[in-house]
């Protein structure tokens, strides 16, 4: 559903162009808001629905989870251990999303470009990241607690596996296809060297090292919850298996639309700064 | 070859090899270009004409033989020569400016510097009010007008342009023969231009050779002392493009008898 908000907006303003650009330009906005959040607010009113219809006590209805979050943002209400605590998980969690998720784009990048580059480091290493890559984050749980111990390495190092490899493959994708008449177009116009790294390959690749930035952030929100089952005191994931052993499901329900609102929020930074960097490739633009 | 020559080219041959086997792309190819002209090099496609402006270029060594400009033999791509790819390869990343500016940066030259070739060259080539413009957001003959002005601005000795308009609309094509024209008129620089049409060969060229395939070789270099500008629907054009395409068909039709009779 996020996505549809900001390509309506982008596609709809030529098709209101004949009402007066300004005026079918925001009236096309408009619109992509109202379908964007109409959906989620069906979907709120038929989840309402079913909890009343079915009488299920398991399942919180959205009123209860309302309540829940403005307790968890505010306090006042329940005055637990949870109330007016959001910042703080908020806050947490986004140190170990990010903190993954930069130390892996700083190995990935420079990797995928090596690999990507020189031919000896692929036959060197190619097939053993295409071994290990498969195998899904959650497995390396365990591994994870023994080299780290409880604590937030351990959900950093999560994070950090599962952002690290759609960032390297697309780094080396990015760079294995660079046109290989730019690398003679430069060569020709007196480029060689770094100069040719610097200003053909580098800039030709960030597309799709773009791309994998994006896809591994994403895993980065994704892997947070797993990553914060290793035992840390705070945190959204956290959150949610405390929720979960407390049978607090209307607390699990509002750790998951923070990580949503988190992840989306954050996203839309990513796509931003991609939309403004890579203003000059028609394909990229969102 | 005479010391005055812009292109020298002794003996070049050149062979791929492709799985097991070895083909043979250029026959042995003797050529010198003198400064200022502009020579069309004509062929079907497979005739090796663009695999001998791509080891002219320096993107392709030559298995025997050896390429000089100026005297100097080359050995790799250098800025004494620029290409003109029929697909544009300019670098979508940068503005039409900046990929004017290329060649100059790679030089060292200071600022107001590049930013004065850049502007000459886009004036040049009437693209001064799309400076701005990504690849992405010009048409292609715009782009094709950037690629030429982005050669230019390395002032080279020899521009190599690989059929370079065979990718535009009739019209579109029309117009840029007539800039290059004007261009080459204008800074005197040499001009070896590959194309497969007969047409734009006998408008353009002060000589035109003739290649034909298996392996490559130039079978036939006339000169063409036509009056510029050159109209087409004269009857002095019509003679001359009747001339080469008679040449041209007289190479295609034993290879085609070849075809049939081992078909």
């Amino acid at each position: 559903m996020t996505k549809h908000v900001a390509t309506l907006g982008k596609a709809e303003p030529d098709a209101a162009a004949h009402a007066g650009p300004r005026r079918g330009r925001s009236l096309a906005t408009a619109r992509a808001i109202a379908l964007g959040a109409g959906f989620p607010l069906v979907l709120i009113l038929l989840w309402d629905r079913a909890v009343a219809l079915t009488g299920t006590r398991l399942i919180p209805s959205p009123r209860r989870v309302a309540v829940m979050m403005y307790d968890f943002s505010f306090g006042g209400i329940y005055d637990d251990a949870f109330s007016g605590t959001i910042l703080i998980h908020l806050w947490k969690s986004m140190q170990r999303v990010y903190g993954g998720f930069f130390l892996a784009a700083l190995i990935a990048i420079p990797l995928g470009l090596a690999i990507g580059r020189i031919k000896l480091l692929r036959q060197l290493l190619d097939p053993t990241i295409s071994l290990l890559r498969p195998i899904p984050v959650t497995a390396w749980l365990p591994l994870s607690m023994i080299f780290f111990g409880l604590g937030p390495n351990a959900a950093i190092f999560l994070v950090f596996l599962g952002a690290f490899y759609p960032i390297l493959l697309n780094t080396v994708f990015g760079v294995r296809s660079v046109d290989v008449r730019l690398f003679e177009a430069a060569a020709m116009l007196g480029c060689s060297g770094s100069a040719m790294f610097r200003q053909v390959m580098l800039p030709a690749a960030l597309p799709a090292i773009f791309n994998g930035l994006r896809i591994a952030h994403g895993f980065a929100w994704i892997l947070i919850v797993v990553g914060e089952m290793t035992g840390v005191p705070t945190g959204l994931g956290s959150v949610i298996m405390d929720g979960r052993t407390l049978s607090r499901t209307d607390l699990v329900i509002t750790g998951m639309i923070v990580i949503g609102l988190a992840g989306f929020v954050t996203d839309r930074i990513i796509v931003t700064i991609s939309n403004r960097v890579l203003g000059w490739s028609p394909q990229h633009h969102e | 070859m005479s010391e005055a020559d812009v292109l020298a080219i002794e003996a070049v041959t050149k062979r791929f090899t492709l799985g097991d086997g070895e083909i043979e792309a250029l026959a042995r190819i003797d050529l010198s270009v003198a400064p200022g002209q502009l020579v069309c090099l004509i062929g079907a496609s497979g005739c090796g004409k663009s695999t001998l402006l791509r080891v002219i270029a320096g993107f392709e060594p030559p298995t025997t033989g050896r390429v000089s400009v100026r005297g100097m033999p080359i050995t790799r791509p250098g800025r004494d020569r620029g290409m003109v790819f029929q697909d544009y390869a300019l670098f979508p990343w940068m503005t039409a400016r900046d990929n004017v500016a290329f060649g100059p940066r790679q030089r060292g030259l200071a600022k107001h510097e590049i930013d004065a070739i850049a502007g000459e060259y886009l004036r040049l080539v009437g693209l001064e009010r799309f400076a701005a413009r990504y690849p992405s957001q010009l048409s292609g003959g715009m782009k094709q007008r950037v690629a030429i002005a982005r050669v230019l601005a390395n002032d080279p000795d020899i521009l190599l342009m690989d059929e370079p308009f065979g990718a535009l609309d009739a019209l579109t094509r029309e117009q840029l023969q007539r800039e290059l024209l004007q261009i080459w008129a204008r800074t005197g620089v040499t001009i070896l231009f590959v194309t497969h049409s007969v047409e734009e060969a006998a408008l353009l060229g002060d000589r035109v050779l003739v290649m034909s395939a298996g392996p490559g070789q130039i079978d036939c270099d006339m000169t063409i002392d036509l009056p510029r500008p050159r109209e087409v629907s004269s009857p002095e054009f019509n003679v001359v493009r009747r001339d080469l395409a008679r040449r041209l068909k007289s190479h295609l039709a034993p290879a085609r008898a070849l075809e049939s009779a081992e078909g």
